[in-house]
């Protein structure tokens, strides 16, 4: 048995890896992919472009400006007279928002009056601008406290995990998920649906390998193509993008297999429902897409409705994204990850389990 | 260029997509499936972020500005810790993004008129949300620290939003979707039909009629062309009827635009196939070049302005950045061809420029 199976993994890999093309899809697209992301996936908030309207025109509303100037968050980039320019920058979007310091600010501020500075933004980007608001309003109320005055209660803040607030770092074990996710699945559904669209599915048929042998032969390659470009990805990541990788090797291994079950699994199951290369590339896009969003890549989990919460403990993109990030950024092991490395082990053996009873019954 | 020619074979393409049940109910599921994701699932908004409250003191003044916490829409207190190792254990676990510690001798201090602390932590892990909550949990403090000094602050930011003013990611993730759906639909089918043929041999049947290149190009986009109109049609009246983002611009402009684009992008799908000998790598070449900087790299979600500089000059030759501008421009802010000309004529040009290529190379190859 194992020597049929060692066959059909040599015939696979060299099937795989005989065309140039096929060598370079296995590295390229994942390479791509990690570098375009890493670079793209974004969601900080750094030298947001504001205008600034001085209406007052006093060393006080000056100080204020110095402030904004000073900040990392923002760069002013012009300086609107008129409520028609203030109103052609926003809606060309060439500033985010635009802080307009009314006349008589600095008189109200010597007498102790209250006073106020008008921040108008653009909320088109909601995220953007709920950011932007923050930043904006922490540096207004910090002017014109008296010196000498302490707020009586200080909020001293500590940022564990991710102390810069890098989004990058959030993204990019995400991003190695994607990656292998997306090669694994193709990969194993393309190899089969070709030899059926081709005919060589009869030939293998006919052979004395039975189905079983036939899966494991057609998946393992898979495999080990899925820990080449593990490998890949976790080294351009630490190279290229700094991200932090505080747990072990083997941990990401062994978590990584378990993971490719599933995956391999998915790709068997969209095979053994497609005629056609076409229909498999399309299935598993349709597969991948709504998995890849639900899975907290981007979109927290937690702002999902709830059913869709509960829903999404079913897809093994979310537990080993969660994996990754415990990982990377963490440094936790099996003791805190194994809920969610059992859920893949589950979900894999299921997945694994039933598409090989499907493909079974699709070639008798 | 023969109008018959061409109108058989646009019939000819229309026939192979409606005949191919899958291919069609995906054509059309794809982007209903992506509006149902982003409307219902999907949403950047930060709110009700889990916190978990370790008071040490106990006091009213702590249970005070505990209750602050818990009012502002931001934070839900989900748990109260006992000791600092269930802070750490809730925190690792990804139980809770943010706590609130208060010292022993928090109304202590306060009552001696002195300086104290509260000490917030948070799982910086998720950056974005991460600073939100930061500046929230600052501002809940100070509101308290203003407060007991029975003062006003001095200046007080009057923050006004336009074109979102609820700061709804809906509003304004919706309006981009289009853009996507259609780079899917680019990507997905169209870069697969002519590296069909080329595999199924019925490329040299096609080229033994009398059929010339252009007439092959025009007649398959024209079929393309049809499907990528019924899914902007859906996409545009759930977004505005179904999920309530507003349309405040004009909807003949926003046709126009649309259509613009999407001859682009299905040329571009074209000129793709047309170049890959294999339907996989067709696929692959489609992926990367539309539907991934369609996603990424065109303002979609992540905003052009935070990227580094070289990939921000890449996302110029991105057809889906300039779309999406006017989409949203349409949509949230409710201007047309006077603000956004220049998008608009880029759109043109890109059309245009594909479309020759795509010829080009057809007759090259056929030759």
């Amino acid at each position: 048995m194992w020597e049929r199976i060692r066959v059909i993994i040599t015939k696979e890999f060299r099937q795989t890896l005989r065309e140039p093309r096929m060598r370079m899809m296995v590295i390229m697209p994942p390479l791509f992919q990690l570098l375009i992301f890493g670079f793209a996936v974004n969601l900080d908030v750094e030298n947001s472009k504001i205008a600034w309207m001085d209406m007052d025109r006093t060393p006080e509303s000056r100080e204020l400006r110095d402030k904004f100037d000073a900040s990392i968050y923002f760069q002013i980039t012009s300086e609107p007279r008129s409520e028609e320019e203030v109103r052609s920058l926003l809606d060309h979007g060439e500033v985010v928002g635009v802080v307009r310091v009314l006349p008589g600010f600095a008189r109200d501020l010597k007498r102790g009056k209250q006073t106020a500075v008008q921040v108008l933004v653009d909320g088109t980007n909601s995220n953007n601008a709920s950011i932007v608001t923050g930043y904006a309003s922490r540096i207004i109320s910090s002017v014109g406290v008296p010196a000498g005055m302490v707020a009586p209660v200080e909020a001293r803040s500590r940022v564990w995990f991710n102390p810069e607030l890098k989004s990058r770092y959030y993204f990019i074990p995400g991003v190695l998920m994607n990656i292998i996710a997306l090669i694994t699945l193709m990969l194993t559904a393309m190899a089969v649906v070709r030899e059926k669209e081709i005919g060589t599915m009869e030939q293998l048929l006919v052979t004395p390998i039975r189905p079983v042998e036939l899966i494991l032969g057609k998946t393992l390659p898979f495999v080990l193509i899925g820990l080449f470009d593990v490998f890949l990805a976790t080294g351009v990541a630490l190279l290229v993008f700094h991200v932090p990788f505080r747990g072990s090797i083997v941990t990401l291994v062994a978590a990584s297999i378990v993971f490719l079950m599933t995956t391999l699994g998915a790709g068997l199951f969209i095979s053994t429902i497609s005629r056609t290369q076409q229909q498999a590339l399309m299935s598993s896009f349709f597969f991948f897409m709504p998995t890849f969003m639900l899975s907290g890549f981007s979109f927290p989990i937690r702002n999902m409705p709830v059913a869709v919460q509960y829903l999404t403990l079913l897809n093994p993109q979310r537990h080993f994204i969660e994996i990754l990030r415990g990982i990377f950024l963490k440094g936790e092991g099996f003791y805190v990850l194994w809920p969610q490395t059992l859920a893949l082990f589950v979900i894999g053996v299921l997945v694994l389990g039933g598409s090989t009873l499907r493909f079974h019954r699709t070639i008798e | 260029m023969n109008y018959r020619r061409t109108k058989a074979m646009a019939r000819k393409e229309f026939l192979h997509i409606i005949r191919d049940p899958r291919s069609l109910i995906m054509a059309l599921a794809v982007p209903m499936m992506m509006l149902l994701l982003f409307s219902y699932a999907l949403s950047l908004d930060v709110d009700r972020i889990p916190t978990i409250v370790y008071d040490q003191d106990a006091s009213p003044q702590s249970r005070e500005l505990t209750a602050r916490f818990a009012g502002s829409p931001y934070f839900e207190i989900i748990s109260y810790a006992h000791s600092y190792a269930e802070v750490e254990k809730a925190i690792d676990r990804g139980d809770c993004i943010v706590a609130v510690v208060f010292p022993p001798d928090f109304a202590h201090h306060l009552r001696a008129s002195k300086p104290t602390s509260v000490q917030i932590l948070l799982d910086g892990s998720d950056s974005n949300t991460g600073s939100i909550a930061l500046s929230y949990a600052e501002s809940v403090t100070n509101g308290y620290s203003m407060e007991i000094l029975h003062r006003t602050p001095p200046v007080d930011a009057r923050i006004r939003v336009w074109y979102n003013t609820d700061l709804k990611s809906h509003n304004f993730i919706i309006p981009g979707l289009v853009a996507v759906i259609l780079m899917i639909i680019a990507s997905l089918l169209t870069s697969l039909t002519i590296a069909r043929e080329w595999e199924n041999g019925t490329m040299e049947q096609l080229l033994s009629t009398p059929l010339r290149p252009v007439e092959i190009v025009v007649g398959k986009l024209a079929a393309f062309f049809l499907l990528g109109t019924a899914d902007s049609i859906i996409a545009i009246v759930s977004a505005v009827y179904v999920f309530d983002v507003p349309l405040r611009g004009n909807v003949l402009f926003l046709a126009i635009t649309t259509g613009v684009f999407l001859v682009g992008v299905l040329t571009w799908g074209l000129f793709i196939s047309s170049i890959s000998g294999t339907q996989l790598m067709a696929y692959q070449i489609g992926l990367m070049t539309s539907f991934l900087p369609g996603f990424l790299l065109s303002g979609f979600i992540y905003a052009i302005d935070n990227m580094p500089v070289p990939i921000q000059v890449v996302t110029h030759i991105v057809p889906a950045r300039y779309f999406i501008t006017i989409l949203r421009a349409i949509f949230l802010k409710g201007v047309g061809p006077e603000i956004v000309w220049q998008e608009l004529l880029f759109l043109v040009i890109y059309a245009i420029a594909v479309a020759a290529v795509a010829t080009k190379k057809l007759k090259k190859k056929v030759a």
